[in-house]
């Protein structure tokens, strides 16, 4: 488990991190999701005690990171593919970690395969690796001593749709057998497709959190009637925000279901009902775009 | 795969702390386990070699002692034991290795001493090498020329001379620790070795005021009698005083300022 709480950081006068606290729970999948810049390479690294708060704390296990004995062993940590030296064969990378962390030789072969990086890849120097044999090795250094938490920054950066898949079939069977992932992306659609959980944060602050499930309810309902007027009426007479669009269907913050009974109270016949998947792509997008115009203003 | 071989959730009997000596024997294979680090290690056997093999060469017969070959030997030597010892520090984050390093053992300073003491170690290896292929280019050498052997390098003297030949691998270390950033660390530290001793002499010689102060100050002034053996007396004060201003305070300046930076 790790546990944030009111992580700030500050740059100058500029605030970075501005008081997150939030849990990732054992047996499940965290997705951090932001767009660029908005904080979450920051906060990840003071999980790991690699930068220093100005304020708050985290912990994993209960623990802080600099209060681990072995932290190897506890959790695994991969915040930047990219930063191995480049003259070192990715066998070599594991075995610094593997005698770091005081374990047998042969689980750097097991670690191999468990990321499936040949015998070949494994003996070639880590500079002429691709992105995404990158962030395989990066995995492996991370899982190499069964930590029961992971970390993982942008882990699915430079994967092809199959790699994807692949760590997304890891990570799940991994959280299956009660280990903890954080992992970050400011992809929505690969946290979607990976994550139980979703802390979305935007500009330093956690704009919303819940389950994937939650945050999906949460976004209401495509609605269509023969007497769209009506409808509109009767459901922001019940207190639900309305939005027509274009090709006549409303948009409301209630759930199918609400919206129905309404419309049955008021004797409206529906043409069409459904969940309003792109809620959490809405706010995702609306976050997105504001960071685009600060970062032009700048 | 197997989830099995994840196996995230078990009880951490085997959670040993990660001991100092382990993490020097890791730091330790780091030096050599790259491209470049081979290839500086093996370049303190390699200059050595063609030191030896050039004192033979060119030195006059009459000066064909031991004490020739090890001057010969000695100067790549501490060129190139301080930059070893400096890219043993500075590559955590030239090449951002850190990032794991730093995350495997949270305690930076440990890292930092574990990186010293595999680096002292280096050093004395070499001189220990060194030493041997000294010997060895005496024997041969003198067997060339048909000249008397002369053995003119005490035990004590070769102490000396590794003394002054850790001091200069450890002056990298302290560049190192201090700018945490390759270029800007060899820079510095060619500065101080190169530039710094030449104007030292200017200073001294132009201003008088500066020539009592120049001994406390100038290092390697200071390191230069160890390497002939002769230190004594105020000597060793004045070395005193050089290192704790060129070595030991940058050190601990630094060592706060890796304390409190960021490991991006």
């Amino acid at each position: 488990m790790i546990t944030v709480d009111s992580l700030s950081k500050k740059y100058g006068g500029r605030t970075v991190v501005d008081n997150i606290s939030f849990t990732a729970r054992a047996g499940r999948v965290t997705g951090f999701l932001g767009p660029n810049g908005a904080g979450k390479s920051t906060s990840m690294r003071m999980m790991v005690g690699l930068t220093r708060p100005n304020s708050g704390n985290a912990t994993i296990s209960g623990r802080r990171f600099a209060d681990l004995p072995n932290p190897g062993l506890e959790v695994g940590v991969m915040l930047d593919a990219s930063a191995q030296h480049a003259g070192r064969t990715g066998r070599e990378v594991l075995t610094l970690a593997q005698q770091m962390i005081g374990l047998p030789t042969r689980r750097v072969e097991e670690a191999l395969d468990l990321v499936s990086l040949t015998e070949t890849d494994a003996n070639r120097r880590v500079g002429g690796y691709s992105l995404g044999m990158r962030q395989r090795l990066g995995i492996a250094v991370a899982l190499i001593g069964r930590p029961s938490v992971l970390i993982l920054d942008e882990p699915a950066n430079g994967l092809d749709p199959a790699g994807i898949r692949w760590m997304r079939d890891l990570l799940r069977d991994y959280a299956d057998d009660g280990g903890t992932v954080l992992l970050s992306s400011h992809l929505l659609h690969e946290i979607e497709v990976i994550a139980d959980d979703i802390v979305m944060i935007g500009g330093g602050r956690i704009v919303s959190q819940g389950s994937l499930a939650e945050l999906l309810r949460a976004a209401g309902s495509i609605v269509r009637a023969q007497d769209p007027d009506a409808l509109e009426r009767a459901l922001s007479g019940s207190g639900f925000v309305t939005t027509r669009s274009e090709d006549g269907s409303l948009r409301s913050d209630a759930d199918p279901t609400t919206v129905g009974l309404v419309a049955r109270e008021s004797y409206l016949a529906l043409i069409e009902l459904r969940t309003a998947e792109g809620g959490l792509e809405d706010v995702f997008l609306q976050l997105t775009s504001d960071t685009e115009r600060e970062g032009r203003a700048a | 795969m197997t989830t099995k071989a994840l196996d995230p959730v078990r009880v951490q009997a085997s959670a040993r702390q990660v001991s100092l000596s382990r993490v020097t024997y890791v730091e330790l294979g780091k030096m050599f386990d790259t491209r470049s680090g081979f290839w500086l290690m093996s370049s303190i056997v390699i200059a050595a070699l063609l030191s030896t093999v050039a004192t033979i060469l060119f030195a006059p017969d009459a000066e064909l002692t031991f004490y020739t070959f090890a001057e010969a030997i000695g100067f790549p030597m501490t060129v190139i034991l301080p930059i070893i010892a400096l890219l043993s520090i500075t590559s955590e984050w030239t090449q951002r290795s850190g990032l794991t390093t730093f995350t495997l053992v949270p305690h930076r300073n440990w890292v930092i001493l574990a990186k010293v003491i595999a680096s002292v170690a280096v050093g004395v290896v070499s001189m220990l090498v060194a030493l041997a292929i000294g010997v060895v280019g005496n024997l041969v050498g003198t067997a060339i020329t048909r000249t008397d052997r002369v053995w003119d390098v005490s035990v004590a003297h070769f102490l000396l001379i590794v003394l002054g030949s850790l001091l200069c691998l450890l002056t990298g270390t302290t560049f190192g620790i201090l700018f945490r950033s390759t270029p800007v660390a060899l820079v510095a530290y060619f500065v101080y070795s190169l530039v710094l001793p030449t104007l030292f002499g200017i200073l001294a010689s132009s201003q008088e005021r500066f020539l009592e102060l120049q001994p406390w100050v100038d290092a390697s002034n200071a390191q230069a009698p160890l390497f002939d053996g002769s230190i004594a007396g105020d000597q060793w004060a004045h070395l005193a005083a050089t290192a704790v201003a060129w070595l030991l305070l940058p050190a601990l300046v630094g060592l706060r300022l890796i304390a409190r930076s960021e490991v991006r």
